[in-house]
C-alpha cells in the first residue's frame, strides 16, 4: 500500500509547472473535466449576474398562478404566482455559496487536521487522527439533522458550520496518508537539513506538492455538500424564505407540484442540483484520472503495444 | 489479535463519543430547545411524561452535570430512552417497531448494491473498453450524483401516472395486519420495491467506479501477467487473482459510503412514508421530540458500527495480512 502511494505522488512533485497551468491543461485535455468546468462556469455566471438573465423578480407573488411555460414566463409560475425561471436563476447564488464556502472551509480543516497530524507525529498524530476517525464513522447526515434540529430557526451559518465540521474527516484522512508518504522524501529532508522552519516546510514545500489531492478533496466535499444542503432544505430544515434550489424544492413539494402537473417547478431545481453536484464530481474523477496514470484511457491501437498479452487473449476468446 | 482488540477499542471510543455528543448537544445549544419543546407539549401529554423529559435533559434539577451524565449513561445501557412525546409510548417501543423495516429495506439494498456494483466493476475492468465498460460506469456515475430524493420523486410521478394502483407510501397497506402469510409478504415486497430501487440505483455507481478503478490498477500487476503466462483460465484470474485483491479497498470504502447510503435512505423513507428509523428521526426533529431523536441517532450509529465490524471481519477473511497483524 505504501509503495502505491509513493508511485502516485511521483508525477506531481516532478512537474515544475505552476499549478494553475496544470489545472488548465488538465481541464482542456480531459473530456470529463471540460464538461464539469463548463457546467460550473455557467452556474457561476448565473449567480454573478442573475438580474441580467432573468428580468422578473423571483420573490414577487405578482403573476398568474400555476401558469404553463410561455414567452413571458419561460418555465411558468408557481402555485403562489412566482416566476419559476427567475427563481431558478436567482437560486444559483445561495447554492453556490454553500458549496464553495463549506467546501473551502472543510478542505482547510482537512489540511490542518490531516497534514498537521502527519507532520507533528507522535501524540499529536494519535489525538488528531482519533478525532478524525470518529467523525468519519459517525454517520454525517443524521448528525447534521440532529444538530440542525436543535437550532430553532436555522440560517445559513449553522448549516455551513455543521457541513464543515461533519464533512472534513474523509479529506483529512486522505491528506494525512499522502503527507505521511511525503514526509520521508528527499526534498523535505533537504529542507529540514537546510534548517527551514516547520511552517515554511509545511506551507512552501509540502502543500504545493499535494495540490492535486487537495483539489480532489475540495471537489469531493463540495459535490457532497451541494446535495446534503439541498436535502436539508428540501425537508424544510432551511430558511423557507431563502432563495436556493433546495428551498424551491421544498415549496414545490409542499405545493404538490408533481401531483398537480407542474413538473417544471420540481424538475427545474432538481436538475440544477444534480448538474452542479455532477459538475464537481466530474472534475473530481478527471483529476483522479490525471493523478493516477493507470486509469487514463488507452486507445485501442496504443494498448496493443502496451499490453500485447491482453489483446491476444481477447482474440482467442 | 492485537489488531482486532485495537479495532474493538476504537469502536468503543466512537460509541462513547456518540453518547457524549448526544448528551452535550441539547445542553449547549442556544435558546434551550428543550424548554421550547416542553412549552409546546404542556397540556398535551401527561405530567409524568414531562417530568421524565425534565430529568432526561437536566432541566430544573440540582444534580450536577456529572451526576446527570452518569444517570444518562445508565439509562441508555438499560434501554430506558424515555417517552416519545409524539407517539405517546416509550421510545424503545417506537424503535422496536421501526428498526426491522429499516434493516430489511436498507440492509438488503445496500448489500445488493455492493455485490452488483462490485460485479459490474470487475467485469467492466476485465473487458476494459468493451460495451459494458463504456456504458455502465458513466451512466451510474451520473445517476449517483443525482440526489436520492430526486429519483424517488420522479419514480412516484411515473408510477402515479402509469400504474396508479401501485403503492408509493408506507411499508404495508393501510389496515393490513402484519403476519407471516403470503398476501402480507407480497404487500410488503410491493411497498419496498420503489424505495429499494431508489436506494439501489443511486448507491450502485460508487461501488462500480471504485471497483473498476482498483481492478484496472491490479490487472496491471506482475502477478496477473504471471498467471496469464502460466495459462490459468481467464475467469479464475479475474476472480481469484485480480478481484480478490481489488476488493480490499472497496470493502474499506464500504465504511465511508455507508454514511452516504444512510443519508439517502433517511430521505427515501421520508419520501415514501416508510415507517423506518429515518422516517421517525425526521418526524421527531420536525415535532421537537428530542428523546426520540437522541435514541434514533444512537441507534443509527450503532448500526453503522456493526456494519463496519462486519466489513472488518470480511477483510480479515479475504486478506491474510490483516490476520497476522502486519
Amino acid at each position: 500500500m505504501a509503495t502505491m502511494q509513493i508511485d502516485a505522488a511521483l508525477p506531481r512533485t516532478g512537474a515544475a509547472e505552476r499549478p494553475v497551468w496544470r489545472v488548465w491543461r488538465a481541464i482542456r485535455s480531459n473530456k470529463k473535466a471540460a464538461t464539469g468546468a463548463v457546467i460550473l462556469l455557467l452556474f457561476v455566471v448565473w449567480s454573478v449576474i442573475p438580474g441580467q438573465i432573468a428580468h422578473e423578480n423571483p420573490l414577487a407573488f405578482a403573476y398568474g398562478r400555476s401558469l404553463g411555460p410561455s414567452a413571458t414566463h419561460l418555465l411558468g409560475t408557481t402555485a403562489s404566482g412566482q416566476d419559476i425561471f427567475a427563481q431558478l436563476i436567482w437560486g444559483a447564488r445561495e447554492t453556490l455559496i454553500i458549496a464553495f464556502v463549506s467546501g473551502v472551509l472543510s478542505t482547510l480543516l482537512s489540511m490542518i487536521m490531516g497534514i498537521g497530524a502527519a507532520y507533528l507525529g507522535g501524540w499529536w498524530d494519535h489525538g488528531l487522527n482519533l478525532i478524525t476517525d470518529i467523525l468519519l464513522v459517525i454517520p454525517t447526515f443524521p448528525l447534521l439533522i440532529v444538530i440542525i434540529a436543535y437550532y430553532p430557526n436555522s440560517s445559513l451559518i449553522p448549516l455551513v458550520g455543521v457541513l464543515v465540521v461533519t464533512g472534513y474527516s474523509y479529506g483529512a484522512r486522505q491528506l494525512r496518508a499522502e503527507a505521511l508518504s511525503l514526509r520521508s522524501r528527499d526534498f523535505l529532508e533537504a529542507a529540514r537539513v537546510r534548517g527551514e522552519r516547520r511552517l515554511y516546510i509545511i506551507f512552501v514545500e509540502m502543500i504545493p506538492s499535494m495540490t492535486s489531492l487537495i483539489m480532489a478533496v475540495f471537489l469531493g466535499t463540495a459535490s457532497y455538500n451541494v446535495i446534503a444542503a439541498a436535502s436539508l432544505q428540501w425537508i424544510g430544515f432551511g430558511d423557507p424564505n431563502s432563495q436556493s434550489w433546495g428551498t424551491m424544492l421544498y415549496w414545490a413539494q409542499t405545493g404538490e407540484a408533481l401531483q398537480t402537473g407542474q413538473y417544471l417547478w420540481a424538475i427545474g431545481p432538481g436538475v440544477c442540483i444534480a448538474l452542479l453536484s455532477a459538475a464537481f464530481a466530474l472534475l473530481n474523477y478527471a483529476f483522479d484520472e490525471i493523478g493516477n496514470p493507470a486509469l487514463q484511457r488507452v486507445s485501442r491501437r496504443r494498448s496493443r503495444y502496451a499490453a500485447p498479452w491482453r489483446t491476444r487473449a481477447q482474440r482467442v476468446r | 489479535m492485537r489488531y482486532a482488540l485495537h479495532r474493538l477499542g476504537f469502536f468503543a471510543v466512537t460509541l462513547w463519543a456518540c453518547l457524549t455528543l448526544n448528551f452535550v448537544l441539547p445542553r449547549m445549544m442556544p435558546g434551550n430547545p428543550i424548554l421550547d419543546m416542553m412549552a409546546k407539549y404542556k397540556g398535551h401529554v401527561t405530567v409524568q411524561a414531562l417530568q421524565a423529559i425534565e430529568v432526561a435533559f437536566g432541566i430544573d434539577t440540582h444534580a450536577s452535570l456529572f451526576a446527570q451524565y452518569w444517570q444518562y449513561l445508565g439509562n441508555t445501557f438499560t434501554g430506558n430512552f424515555g417517552i416519545s412525546l409524539t407517539q405517546s409510548e416509550p421510545v424503545s417501543q417506537v424503535i422496536a417497531g421501526a428498526v426491522w423495516w429499516t434493516v430489511g429495506l436498507i440492509g438488503v439494498t445496500t448489500v445488493l448494491g455492493f455485490i452488483l456494483g462490485t460485479l459490474i466493476g470487475i467485469v467492466g475492468a476485465w473487458r476494459r473498453g468493451g460495451w459494458l465498460d463504456g456504458l455502465l460506469p458513466p451512466v451510474f456515475v451520473v445517476l449517483s450524483s443525482i440526489p436520492f430524493f430526486w429519483i424517488g420523486m420522479l419514480r412516484i410521478l411515473a408510477v402515479s401516472k402509469f400504474m396508479p394502483t401501485f403503492p408509493t407510501s408506507g411499508a404495508y397497506a393501510y389496515g393490513a395486519t402484519p403476519g407471516l402469510n403470503w398476501p402480507f409478504i407480497a404487500d410488503v415486497l410491493q411497498h419496498a420495491l420503489l424505495p429499494g430501487l431508489a436506494i439501489l440505483i443511486t448507491s450502485i455507481g460508487g461501488w462500480i467506479l471504485v471497483m473498476r478503478n482498483t481492478m484496472v490498477t491490479v490487472l496491471a500487476e506482475d502477478y496477473v501477467r504471471m498467471a496469464r503466462a502460466k495459462g490459468i483460465p481467464g475467469w479464475r484470474i479475474m476472480l481469484d487473482y485480480a478481484a480478490r485483491n481489488a476488493m480490499l479497498p472497496n470493502l474499506s470504502g464500504f465504511a465511508m459510503s455507508l454514511g452516504f447510503v444512510l443519508s439517502g435512505a433517511i430521505l427515501v423513507e421520508y419520501l415514501f412514508n416508510y415507517q423506518g428509523v429515518g422516517y421517525y428521526l425526521l418526524l421527531g426533529v420536525v415535532n421537537q421530540d428530542y428523546a426520540l431523536v437522541q435514541a434514533l441517532f444512537l441507534l443509527i450509529t450503532v448500526g453503522v458500527l456493526v456494519a463496519l465490524l462486519a466489513a472488518d471481519v470480511l477483510t480479515a477473511i479475504i486478506d491474510p495480512r490483516t490476520r497476522t497483524g502486519a
